[in-house]
């Protein structure tokens, strides 16, 4: 692997936008032949969302039910579209050695792993942009006093997840062990959810899982969701525009090391061939 | 003009184990150079430190007179490889595997060409995954020759290939050598070598034991004489030939000769002044499975008295 500025000339470079652009074609069609995938991809982050509000959730809290709903969908959609299928995706092309032949052309390490994740990133993003421009309206929601931090955050989290899957990669055997090998995060990430204030009041959780929690991968980008939507802070004040910079930097740090660990991984234990 | 390929003294390693011991070879632009040898000779792990898969453990490769590991970026554009193992997405059609690959590429050629090159054109909408294993084998051979190389990698093209897909990939080779490509290729099969190397090596246990162009690495091996003596002629008649005598079963007769015309010569004057018949008489001179054969007995009987010796 390439040191991360690298990649970022890499991928802005015509002939790596062409070979991307190339692999990611074929991944779409991979995707939209593979029903699992397709129904994790579009479906579930809706339906859990769905079946959560259902159930009662997000009713206690003081925000507003649109920026609920908004946050709790990019998150899911982080966690099932992003992070899972990309797990399931990155070992399955390893496992028919797709990564492998891959490897052996004009494709750098980079453009392989970007290719391969571009089409569940851009079905995750679109499910959270159409539905904070649908959806929010109708639950109601105000206008967001820094929309930036929310884009940053959804950014920022696209980044780390797909990171994150790809070091997963690391300790999963196979297409069928990716059911199992995501659970430590996706669990994780789930309690992040309900604890950081989206799911049930921030001041009904106690301090100490508060201060545990907001080191999960998920919560900075909860985190800065929120803030960026409804100026509410994790603690429950409500800040505007310049304040809210402030009240970033800590989820933005937690957010920045857990995309450094990521890659950190990544390079140290990815495999772009089965055990042999 | 520099060569084509150079490597020296490479040496590769899989934990303790290693499986590349010190290979040194070249390939000259527009020659075929083959690598042949036993299963677990190391010839793949080698294919893939000369493709920049793999970072030598020692040793230094050269592509078109660059690193292809460290300078992965210029050597690629100029190269194609066809590995061991296909690598497609099962879910993908033969057209579509291909155009993926020709989207990935600096200069392709138009995908139908590639398709049609490899036989494969009838089969462009059919999904990878209800390809047989020969024509999977195609479609890699289509995808290496996809981006037009200078120098081309073949890790035994045609294993698994029917008689008539084989010849037709051997005419593709011969097509691409005749356009100057440049040809490095692993195979089991020794016909493959003999018909289309101009140059061989054959590894054995991490190492090249006998390299050079076919005639020359035969030459080491004698030529064989064989036939039948009537019941009523006992071997013991036959007249001092040069070469070793080996006998069969009683019946048959085998000479290894460096002399084949010496010993033709001895024994067809000795039969026609003996008027004795010689059936079944048959003359050949020594074959690249017969030198393969060779190395691969004579270093085993060198490990066993190794480790007699180590006793």
């Amino acid at each position: 692997m390439s040191r991360p500025a690298d990649v970022m000339t890499a991928l802005l470079t015509a002939g790596a936008a062409r070979r991307v652009r190339a692999l990611a074609t074929a991944e779409v069609r991979l995707l939209v032949r593979n029903r699992t995938a397709m129904f994790t991809a579009l479906a579930l982050p809706v339906l859990t969302v769905i079946l959560l509000s259902g159930i009662g959730f997000g009713e206690e809290t003081d925000l507003p039910l649109g920026a609920v709903v908004v946050t709790m969908l990019a998150g899911f959609a982080l966690l099932y579209v992003v992070y899972y299928n990309l797990v399931s995706a990155y070992v399955a092309r390893r496992e028919d050695l797709v990564l492998k032949r891959l490897r052996v052309g004009e494709l750098r390490d980079a453009e392989i792993l970007a290719g391969t994740a571009l089409p569940s990133v851009v079905v995750a993003v679109a499910q959270v942009v159409l539905t904070a421009v649908v959806a929010a309206p109708a639950f109601g929601m105000d206008v967001p006093p820094n929309a930036l931090l929310a884009v940053l955050g959804v950014v920022g989290g696209v980044v780390m997840f797909v990171l994150l899957a790809a070091a997963s990669t690391a300790f999963t055997r196979n297409v069928e062990m990716a059911q199992v090998s995501t659970l430590p995060v996706l669990l994780l990430c789930m309690g992040s959810l309900i604890f950081s204030g989206v799911v049930v009041p921030a001041d009904s959780v106690p301090d100490r899982v508060r201060d545990v929690a907001q080191f999960i991968p998920l919560t900075p980008i909860v985190d800065l969701i929120q803030l960026g939507l409804t100026g509410q802070t994790p603690d429950g004040d409500t800040v505007g525009f310049a304040a809210s910079w402030a009240e970033a930097a800590a989820p933005l740090a937690v957010m920045a090391a857990w995309i450094a660990i990521g890659a950190w991984a990544l390079r140290r234990w990815f495999r772009w061939e089965p055990r042999g | 003009m520099a060569e084509a390929v150079e490597v020296s003294d490479v040496r590769r390693s899989y934990g303790g184990y290693e499986a590349v011991r010190g290979v040194t070879f070249s390939v000259a632009r527009g020659e075929l150079f083959a690598l042949l040898g036993t299963n677990g000779a190391g010839k793949t792990s080698t294919l893939e430190v000369v493709e920049g898969l793999a970072r030598p453990g020692g040793g230094r490769v050269r592509v078109l007179g660059r690193d292809p590991w460290a300078d992965r970026a210029a050597v690629r554009p100029r190269i194609g490889v066809m590995l061991q193992q296909g690598g497609f997405p099962a879910d993908l059609t033969v057209t579509e595997t291909a155009a993926m690959w020709a989207g990935t590429l600096t200069a392709p050629r138009p995908v139908a060409e590639a398709l049609e090159l490899v036989d494969l054109a009838h089969r462009a909408g059919v999904a990878v995954k209800q390809l047989s294993g020969g024509e999977r084998r195609r479609l890699d051979l289509a995808l290496a020759v996809l981006g037009r190389p200078d120098v081309l990698f073949l890790d035994e093209p045609t294993t698994g290939l029917d008689p008539e897909s084989r010849r037709n990939t051997w005419e593709l080779v011969r097509t691409l050598l005749d356009d100057g490509v440049t040809v490095l290729l692993t195979t089991h099969y020794l016909d493959e070598a003999e018909e289309l190397a101009d140059r061989l090596a054959i590894m054995h246990q991490g190492r090249i034991v006998r390299t050079g162009t076919v005639a020359e690495v035969v030459a080491s091996q004698p030529a064989t004489v064989s036939f039948a003596l009537p019941p009523s002629v006992p071997r013991e008649w036959l007249p001092e030939l040069p070469g070793a005598l080996v006998v069969d079963d009683g019946h048959r007769v085998e000479v290894h000769t460096d002399t084949m015309q010496a010993t033709l010569t001895g024994l067809l004057l000795w039969a026609r002044d003996h008027d004795v018949e010689l059936r079944e008489l048959s003359a050949r001179p020594a074959s690249l499975e017969q030198a393969f054969l060779a190395v691969a007995s004579s270093e085993e009987k060198e490990t066993e008295r190794a480790e007699v010796a180590a006793r």
